[in-house]
């Protein structure tokens, strides 16, 4: 640009040209009042509509791209974390907490997760990887897979079923763990996403897990476990305190309790072995069907094909 | 320099408090003040929040166009605060757990928005890295005070370990449930204020 502009500081008449006029004509002050007036940094208008679509533009981009390989490069980390994170729920509904290597003790106390059969016999063994987030398990229930963790804690079989539910603000899970008589609880674990703190987020500690222990879960084919109101548990065998202030999310507890457990009643009630009581010797054919599966339950006919494949 | 430095990290603290002065952040100040850990930890967030988003806005303040500078903050916040979620649960999933959804909730914290638009707008990185900085600890300060009151006298405690000790239950004493109610910690937000402006008379509203 050849054409300049200058500017004068006392009236503010503007002269174009290569350089600043001897005099203003306007107020006559000297060549030393004017200024150049600086075209637009580099030339470009930042309130222009082409400038601002551009920018926002590239900036979305840049931001888009930014997240994308940020959640790229963390994922497998990410979902190690969630894992490993579900294991350690998992163990500390067994009571086991202060895990170290959470993939080793997992491994050690684990034996399973099995799907529950029609007749209620954990039968068909999945993939660990099956699992990853608690939400997950929902979604498994709706598509009728129901989960069982057969678990060995000193010698002792224990049972470990996952729940979800709802609380007062959003999401609520929890396991919990049966004796090898799928009726007395031997331990819990509920967690939430968003209950507050103080009051409906008790439900994840210690204290109100222990509350369950050695508990019933079913009484006349149904789930008799009920979370009352605190201070209202009145039935030593299957009734709970819940949490003062927090009844919201105590019925929530409740009502998770019952609408899973109901799913798994067949297991509950070892509906696979209604029918023949006595019939069953040499091992209880509603157990989960592990590899060194022996096939001696012969009178439990219609679920042996289970059996063969495992007998390798 | 040095000396502007200071109070621009100083003034928040208490003079220019974010939340007692500017009443910035009061939703926040309300929700996770329940328990002490919590408040530490979202404080602690914010504060690192505000100083990174601070110097990033600084930093394009003079090529910001003037339309549209609200939504380039918020996408500034959103993504350093996906980003900063995305980096805890991969490398400290314990204290993302734990934060849960409070670490979303700095995205609409209205300190961020305000002190980027008050403050990085104008002036130069390190000056609103400092603003950040003291901001955000002007924030925490006051969660901290709040959520102290809130846990030891809602639930006898403090950073999970009981306080009152168990004679105290036996002759009678009970934890205030209202404690931990979120009007209760607006209530102890306008009693800070209230000795606030009974110390800095100044600021009183005629």
């Amino acid at each position: 640009m050849a054409t300049k502009e200058f500017k004068c500081k006392v009236c503010g008449y503007v002269h174009k040209g290569d350089k600043a006029p001897d005099s203003c004509p306007v107020c006559q002050a000297p060549a030393s009042e004017f200024e150049e007036i600086k075209p637009a940094k580099k030339g470009l208008n930042t309130n222009s509509n082409a400038y601002t679509i551009i920018y926002a533009a590239v900036m979305v981009i840049i931001v888009a791209f930014l997240l994308v390989f940020v959640s790229q490069v963390l994922k497998d980390r990410q979902d190690a974390n969630v894992k490993n994170d579900t294991r350690k729920q998992i163990l500390s509904a067994l009571n086991i907490t202060d895990v170290q290597d959470v993939a080793a003790t997992y491994a050690e106390y684990i034996k399973g997760d099995f799907l529950m059969a029609e007749n209620g016999k954990p039968s068909e063994q999945v993939d660990e990887a099956d699992f990853k987030t608690s939400d997950k398990y929902k979604q498994e229930l709706a598509a009728g897979r129901r989960h069982i963790f057969v678990a060995e804690v000193n010698g002792e079989r224990k049972f470990i079923i996952p729940m979800n539910g709802l609380g007062l603000w959003g999401p609520i899970w929890g396991y919990i763990a049966l004796n090898e008589d799928r009726n007395t609880i031997y331990g819990t674990y509920f967690s939430h996403s968003g209950e507050t703190p103080g009051l409906g987020g008790e439900i994840a500690t210690q204290y109100f897990q222990d509350r369950f222990i050695g508990k019933n879960v079913v009484k006349d084919e149904t789930v008799a476990l009920t979370v009352t109101k605190f201070g209202k548990a009145a039935d030593e065998q299957f009734e709970v305190d819940g949490i003062t202030a927090a009844t919201m999310t105590s019925n929530g507890v409740n009502a998770m309790i019952k609408t899973v457990l109901a799913e798994y009643m067949p297991f509950l009630t070892k509906a696979c072995c209604k029918g023949h009581e006595g019939g069953c010797e040499g091992g209880d054919c509603c157990e989960a069907e592990q590899t060194e599966c022996d096939g001696d339950h012969a009178e439990c006919d219609g679920d042996h094909a289970n059996c063969d494949k495992h007998n390798k | 320099m040095a000396n502007k430095n200071n109070e621009a990290l100083k003034q928040p603290l208490w003079l220019n408090n974010p939340v007692v002065v500017q009443i910035l952040g009061i939703c926040s100040a309300l929700a996770v003040t329940a328990k002490l850990e919590p408040a530490i930890v979202m404080g602690l967030s914010v504060t690192i929040i505000v100083a990174m988003s601070n110097v990033i806005i600084s930093l394009l303040r003079n090529t910001i166009p003037n339309r549209i500078r609200i939504i380039v903050q918020l996408v500034v916040v959103a993504a350093l605060v996906t980003i900063v979620s995305e980096i805890l649960k991969a490398f400290a999933y314990d204290v993302s757990v734990q934060l849960s959804v409070y670490i979303g909730l700095i995205i609409t914290n209205c300190i961020l928005m305000g002190r980027l638009e008050a403050f990085a707008m104008q002036n130069k990185p390190w000056d609103s890295f400092l603003d950040g900085i003291g901001n955000g600890l002007g924030y925490a300060l006051i969660l901290v005070i709040v959520a102290f009151v809130r846990e030891l006298l809602g639930s006898g405690e403090l950073m999970g370990f009981k306080i009152i000790p168990d004679w105290c239950y036996a002759h009678g004493y009970m934890n205030n449930g209202l404690m931990l109610m979120p009007p209760m910690a607006l209530i102890l937000v306008g009693c800070i204020i209230w000795y606030h402006r009974a110390k800095n008379p100044d600021l009183q509203e005629k």
